[in-house]
């Protein structure tokens, strides 16, 4: 038994004395805002203070705790401190997810009980331990410089009518501050089951299971052993019905390092118990391609016999004469680029847990895609769609890994046959191993423009690692031709691209679907001809930047609301002074030198030429207060937030009035997956339409004309038109199924049309668009990049919550320093979170957002997606920058400071 | 089977149980079981009397073996540990420095431990107890090879001792990382310079991390530094490096760490003795 003070209460817990401190909380003690993200101190997600001091609870024991007085985000509300820190957190926007804001929190508490007034560099050293994958830190500064002051920002809740563009707080920030809100692992009930998949050591082997019966026999609280033969439905699932081809179980080969091959179900105390190398199973290592090279070898090992050299799809978009106008050219330039998988490293690991309720099953778990989760699941458990209940728990971070199936059919199928709630919680290798990346990428591509500066032509080749198995490979092979132009007018295109079968972990979804890695071509190469053409990087940009009137690669004329041009325009005066400021700076430094450059960006909004509706179930209850029944998963982008704003002022009502109903299959309507920076502009237009609907029907209810002011009183409608006041009884109503006494439903689907055979047509209704101002600093002599500063102008038509918009900026802004400068994964290499390294608080620099609003009148009070345009433009305006300061051009990423350097080496002056 | 002794005897004898695994600060005992039942016998050194803490002898620094990294960094200490407590403030986060052990990171034997390098270019001691009796080995010969050392069956590290600098020594450190924070370097150098009054040097240290199965002095140059005024990264060259042996990993190539170290070590010296 051990003994200590926690958040000033005396406790005590019989775990025993090796348990890890924050599983004696969190497991023992039921306080689950202490996370669990690593369990190797490498995201200090669950730091906590231990006589005052911060220590990640992961790697402290239960005995060491022992007599400590210990301080968990719980405990922060009674601390002066520790409350205002939860309010500036709140106010500035500084949780996003919410997984890192305990840990933050914890750590910032510390920060201001030894220094009252820190400065910014003390504030990072002190946050310094805690990993934050969604904000890019800038809102946690602010907030931490807030509560240090006493300032706090807080907007009060917008009048009606004024929700749309209010910077107000985000509606569901409260038990995210507070550290009361639940992600996939933690609302488990106490009697679960828990699950643990036995996965592949090989990147690729045949394998057989031993002897069972044994194993169960010495492993007394292990009760199962699940395998391919146990799924009642199909072994099957994939994001993209016609694609699916990942088996839950591998059977026969195992196709990846990582692949599950079997499942133990057990008691948890067994389970964390078992020795995994106990399971009987014997692996016979096989041949693998690893690489794009390898697999498209005709000699290669074939991946899936449906696809013959390992090509699982090609994307093609073609217009003009692109040999004629690429011989033309006045200039001509080519290159070719590379890119590493990225993982996503959302501080939650995938988690969640199902149980049986007679003959369905309803699984909680950390999700980005309700319905697609539940009509896989159902497939492979051979039960209809209607049979499965999903409700996501708070997500920690999606980013598009979790579009895809991770936990759920292992739970669902381990509840089934059980009868007892089942659970499942990755460890980090786990989610490391065997969820999707983003996809590695060799482009080969040729541009060419005239004299005066105009773009002729553009020849683009771009092979797509896409590890074993197809997830949103097709995705990314099909949005790439389309994007590979950039946002520019190119009247002779070409763009060719296949997606690549190789012994590797699934690549998949992951911000930006593929253009992420475009753009670090074509960007640079966009440099390369204008200094060819001795014409400047961003007026070439400007000259050539797609209008409203211009024709896309694909042939798409917008009509209104394409922003790019303003973007560019908006970095006009920091481009002229930070180019001075460079140049001045490296006059006289020899070692080190600055380089500032830019870059742009289009991004479809949606599906590709595929149809995804979003529906809104807006309902008036008979106490007076609004029912919104919002599907779209809020995975901390902010949709929570924006829907409702958005359904507020559509409706003409004021935004605290609506009470949120969470997604969940058998509770809200589908709003498709949060993914293809699609919320905003479809779920927000199926709010909008819902809110004018539901208006439509209180004015009818007074024969009220459109003019008319709604307002809700003590359960009473108010009506006001002119002179005439009615007043309506809402209790008199009669009430529909759901208990409302009136309620609208719409749906809305991007209008697109279908790709002919050159990729010609409308494959979005709606782009986002943007530019991004880099400042780096390049130590020439280890090949070592500081980014200083960056300015991102992003056009959002209408940024209906700013705080939300700046956020996703910053963090898109962090993660594209990261693809830039550090982050690669290497299959069987490195599957934790101190090798795969994520940009920290000190490697973010300070970033200033420009807002743009060039409404569309496709979206929202015209409004555009902007999460996943948020980290397209970053990386090739640091590498471009990079070139400036150095010369150097670098063609494969992550730049580290070894690339840079042999870079530099091979630049000729 | 975990125990917590409260002596160093009680320690040494609970060490000896067959396949015991000493905990310390549990900053690298429990990153290594990740998904993985701790079932080793424990024996947990924390609660060890006098392992914590720095104290001053005639001849010599002695850091208890239990000393946290933030314990150095908030210590008075000579000039000539600045390059030590420059490397604590580098070691994971402050969370990790305020767990994590100047032994812990010893026993550990990483080629990438922060803490190795300065104590090598300090010339450091460690302090060892077993049931056997107590034996003091220089720290070079402490950590034999890539992740392994001279700790016999039973046996603890009490203490690391430092003798007692020359006041004029000065020091440095250098880390080389991918990003900001939490970071295990790609290359680390340690520099402890002293000078005379016209500012040659009489004595210096080098010590190199990362590129080697073990931290390395670099001797030669040492030699070489000897009597020189000035800058001292100028005389510098790849000669000097001859002892290191790097590896290709997920961080670096060799050959980019050789060059890193030349650079770094030019650093840590120009830094040391007060010129950039």
């Amino acid at each position: 038994m051990i003994a200590f003070e926690l958040n000033g209460t005396a406790v005590r817990s019989d775990a025993t004395p090796a348990t890890r401190l924050s599983e004696v909380l969190r497991g023992q003690l039921g306080q689950m805002g202490t996370k669990s993200g690593c369990d190797a101190g490498d995201c200090g997600a669950c730091t906590v203070l231990i006589d005052g001091e911060p220590a990640c609870a992961c790697l402290v024991s239960a005995a060491q705790a022992d007599g400590a007085r210990i301080t968990t985000i719980e405990g922060l509300k009674a601390l002066p401190r520790g409350a205002l820190l939860q309010q500036a957190f709140l106010a500035r926007g500084a949780a996003q997810c919410g997984i890192c804001t305990p840990g933050m929190l914890v750590a910032a508490v510390a920060l201001l009980d030894r220094e009252a007034k820190p400065s910014r560099a003390m504030i990072e050293d002190a946050l310094g331990g805690v990993l934050c994958r969604c904000t890019g830190y800038a809102k946690i500064i602010d907030a931490v410089e807030d509560a240090a002051s006493g300032t706090i920002h807080a907007e009060a809740s917008p009048q009606q009518g004024r929700a749309v563009g209010a910077r107000i707080a985000r509606l569901d920030g409260g038990p995210k501050v507070a550290g009361t809100e639940a992600y996939g692992a933690d609302a488990i009930p106490a009697d679960a089951l828990w699950v643990r998949a036995i996965r592949s050591p090989h990147h690729r082997a045949g394998f057989r299971i031993g002897d069972v019966d044994a194993f169960l026999d010495a492993h007394p609280g292990i009760l199962r052993v699940l395998t391919a033969k146990d799924i009642p439905g199909r072994n099957i699932f994939g994001v993209i019905p016609p694609f699916a081809d990942q088996p839950v179980f591998a059977e026969g080969e195992a196709r990846f390092r990582g692949e599950a091959v079997a499942a133990v179900v057990g008691t948890r105390a067994a389970i964390e118990a078992l020795e995994l190398s106990t399971f009987p199973v014997t692996w016979e290592e096989r041949e693998a391609v690893l690489t794009i090279a390898a697999a498209l070898d005709p000699a290669a090992p074939q991946l899936q016999e449906k696809r013959p050299g390992n090509i699982l799809v090609r994307g093609h978009v073609e217009k003009g004469d692109v040999q004629a106008a690429l011989a033309s050219g006045a200039v001509t330039v080519e290159g070719t680029f590379e890119t590493a998988f990225v993982e996503h490293a959302y501080i939650e690991p995938e988690a969640g847990w199902a149980r049986r309720v007679g003959n369905r099953i309803e699984i909680t778990a950390s999700t980005q895609a309700p319905y697609m989760d539940r009509d896989d699941t159902a497939a492979i458990m051979g039960l209809p769609p209607e049979a499965i209940r999903i409700i996501p728990s708070a997500c920690g971070g999606g980013f598009g890994s979790k579009l895809d199936l991770s936990v759920q059919p292992y739970v669902a199928l381990a509840a089934w046959v059980t009868g007892r709630p089942a659970a499942m919680v990755y460890t980090r290798p786990e989610s490391l191993q065997s969820t999707t990346k983003r996809h590695p990428a060799i482009m080969r591509s040729r541009m060419a423009a005239t004299r005066e500066g105009d773009l002729l032509a553009m020849d683009f080749e771009g092979d797509f690692n896409t590890g074993a198995y197809s997830s949103w490979g097709p995705t990314v092979a099909n949005r790439v031709p389309v994007h590979a132009s950039g946002p520019y007018v190119v009247p002779n295109y070409r763009a060719n691209t296949r997606a690549v079968l190789t012994h590797c972990v699934p690549s998949g979804a992951f911000r930006g679907f593929g253009v992420p890695q475009t753009v670090v071509a074509q960007e640079q190469m966009l440099d390369m001809l204008a200094a060819k053409l001795g014409i400047d990087a961003l007026d070439f940009r400007i000259r050539n930047a797609l209008t409203d009137s211009t024709p896309t690669v694909t042939g798409q004329v917008m009509g209104d609301g394409v922003g790019i041009r303003d973007c560019f325009e908006a970095l006009k005066p920091q481009w002229a002074a930070w180019r001075r400021a460079a140049e001045a700076f490296n006059a006289t430094s020899d070692r080190r030198k600055r380089g500032v450059g830019v870059a742009g960006m289009f991004y479809g909004c949606g599906n590709t030429s595929l149809p995804n509706p979003s529906t809104i179930r807006f309902g008036l209850k008979p106490d007076g207060r609004l029912a919104l029944h919002q599907g779209a998963v809020d995975i901390g982008q902010g949709s929570n937030t924006v829907i409702a704003q958005i359904a507020a002022d559509a409706l003409g009502l004021p935004l605290a009035l609506i009470d949120l109903v969470s997604p969940d299959t058998d509770l809200t309507p589908d709003c498709g997956k949060t993914s293809a920076s699609r919320q905003t502009f479809v779920t927000g237009t199926a709010a909008e339409r819902a809110g004018r609907a539901l208006r439509q029907h209180l004015l009818r209810l007074a024969n009220a004309g459109e003019g008319a002011t709604l307002s809700l009183d003590e359960g009473r409608l108010v009506v006001r038109e002119d002179q005439v006041v009615r007043t309506i009884d809402l209790a008199a109503l009669p009430r529909d199924g759901f208990g409302y006494v009136q309620c609208a439903e719409e749906t809305f689907d991007p209008p697109t049309s279908p790709l002919d055979a050159n990729g010609q047509g409308v494959p979005y209704a709606v782009y986002g668009y943007g530019a991004h101002l880099a400042e780096v600093e390049v130590d020439t002599r280890l090949g070592r990049v500081r980014v200083l500063r960056i300015v991102a102008a992003h056009d959002v038509g209408r940024a209906i919550n700013p705080v939300l918009v700046e956020g996703q900026i910053e963090g898109g802004v962090a993660q594209g320093i990261g693809m830039a400068l550090m982050e690669e994964f290497t299959p069987g290499r490195g599957e934790n979170l101190h090798d795969y390294l994520i940009p920290t608080i000190g490697d973010v620099p300070p970033i200033e957002s420009i807002l743009v609003e060039r409404a569309s009148s496709a979206g929202p009070f015209g409004a555009k997606g902007i999460g996943e345009q948020a980290l397209i433009p970053t990386a090739p305006a640091i590498l471009n920058s990079i070139h400036h300061a150095t010369g150097a051009r670098i063609t494969r990423i992550p730049a580290t400071p070894e690339r840079v350097l042999a870079a530099i080496r091979n630049t000729v002056p | 089977m975990y125990a917590r002794p409260r002596t160093i005897e009680e320690a040494t004898r609970a060490m000896t149980m067959p396949g015991a695994l000493a905990l310390g600060g549990g900053t690298d005992v429990y990153p290594a079981h990740v998904g993985k039942p701790l079932s080793r016998p424990i024996v947990d050194l924390s609660r060890v009397e006098g392992l914590r803490g720095i104290s001053h002898t005639a001849d010599a620094v002695r850091f208890g073996a239990a000393t946290t990294w933030t314990d150095i960094v908030r210590a008075q200490l000579p000039p000539a540990f600045d390059g030590l407590k420059a490397a604590a403030r580098e070691v994971g986060s402050i969370q990790i420095q305020n767990r994590g052990t100047i032994a812990g990171n010893l026993c550990n034997a990483s080629p990438a431990a922060d803490g190795v390098p300065p104590l090598l270019s300090l010339d450091a001691s460690v302090e060892l107890a077993s049931p056997e009796g107590r034996r003091v080995l220089p720290l070079s010969a402490f950590i034999t090879g890539y992740r392994r050392t001279a700790l016999g069956p039973g046996e603890i590290v009490t203490a690391v001792l430092v003798p007692s600098p020359a006041s004029a020594a000065r020091s440095a450190f250098v880390k080389l990382g991918a990003r900001r924070y939490l970071v295990i370097s790609i290359l680390m150098a340690a520099a402890v310079v002293e000078r005379d009054a016209q500012g040659r040097i009489l004595q210096a240290a080098v010590a190199v991390g990362s590129a080697s199965p073990v931290a390395q002095r670099l001797p030669d140059l040492e030699a070489e530094l000897r009597g020189l005024a000035g800058n001292p990264s100028a005389m510098l060259a790849p000669r000097h490096l001859a002892g290191l042996a790097p590896i290709d990993d997920v961080r670096a190539t060799a050959a980019y760490r050789l060059e890193a170290a030349l650079s770094a070590v030019g650093e840590a010296l120009d830094l040391a003795v007060g010129v950039s």
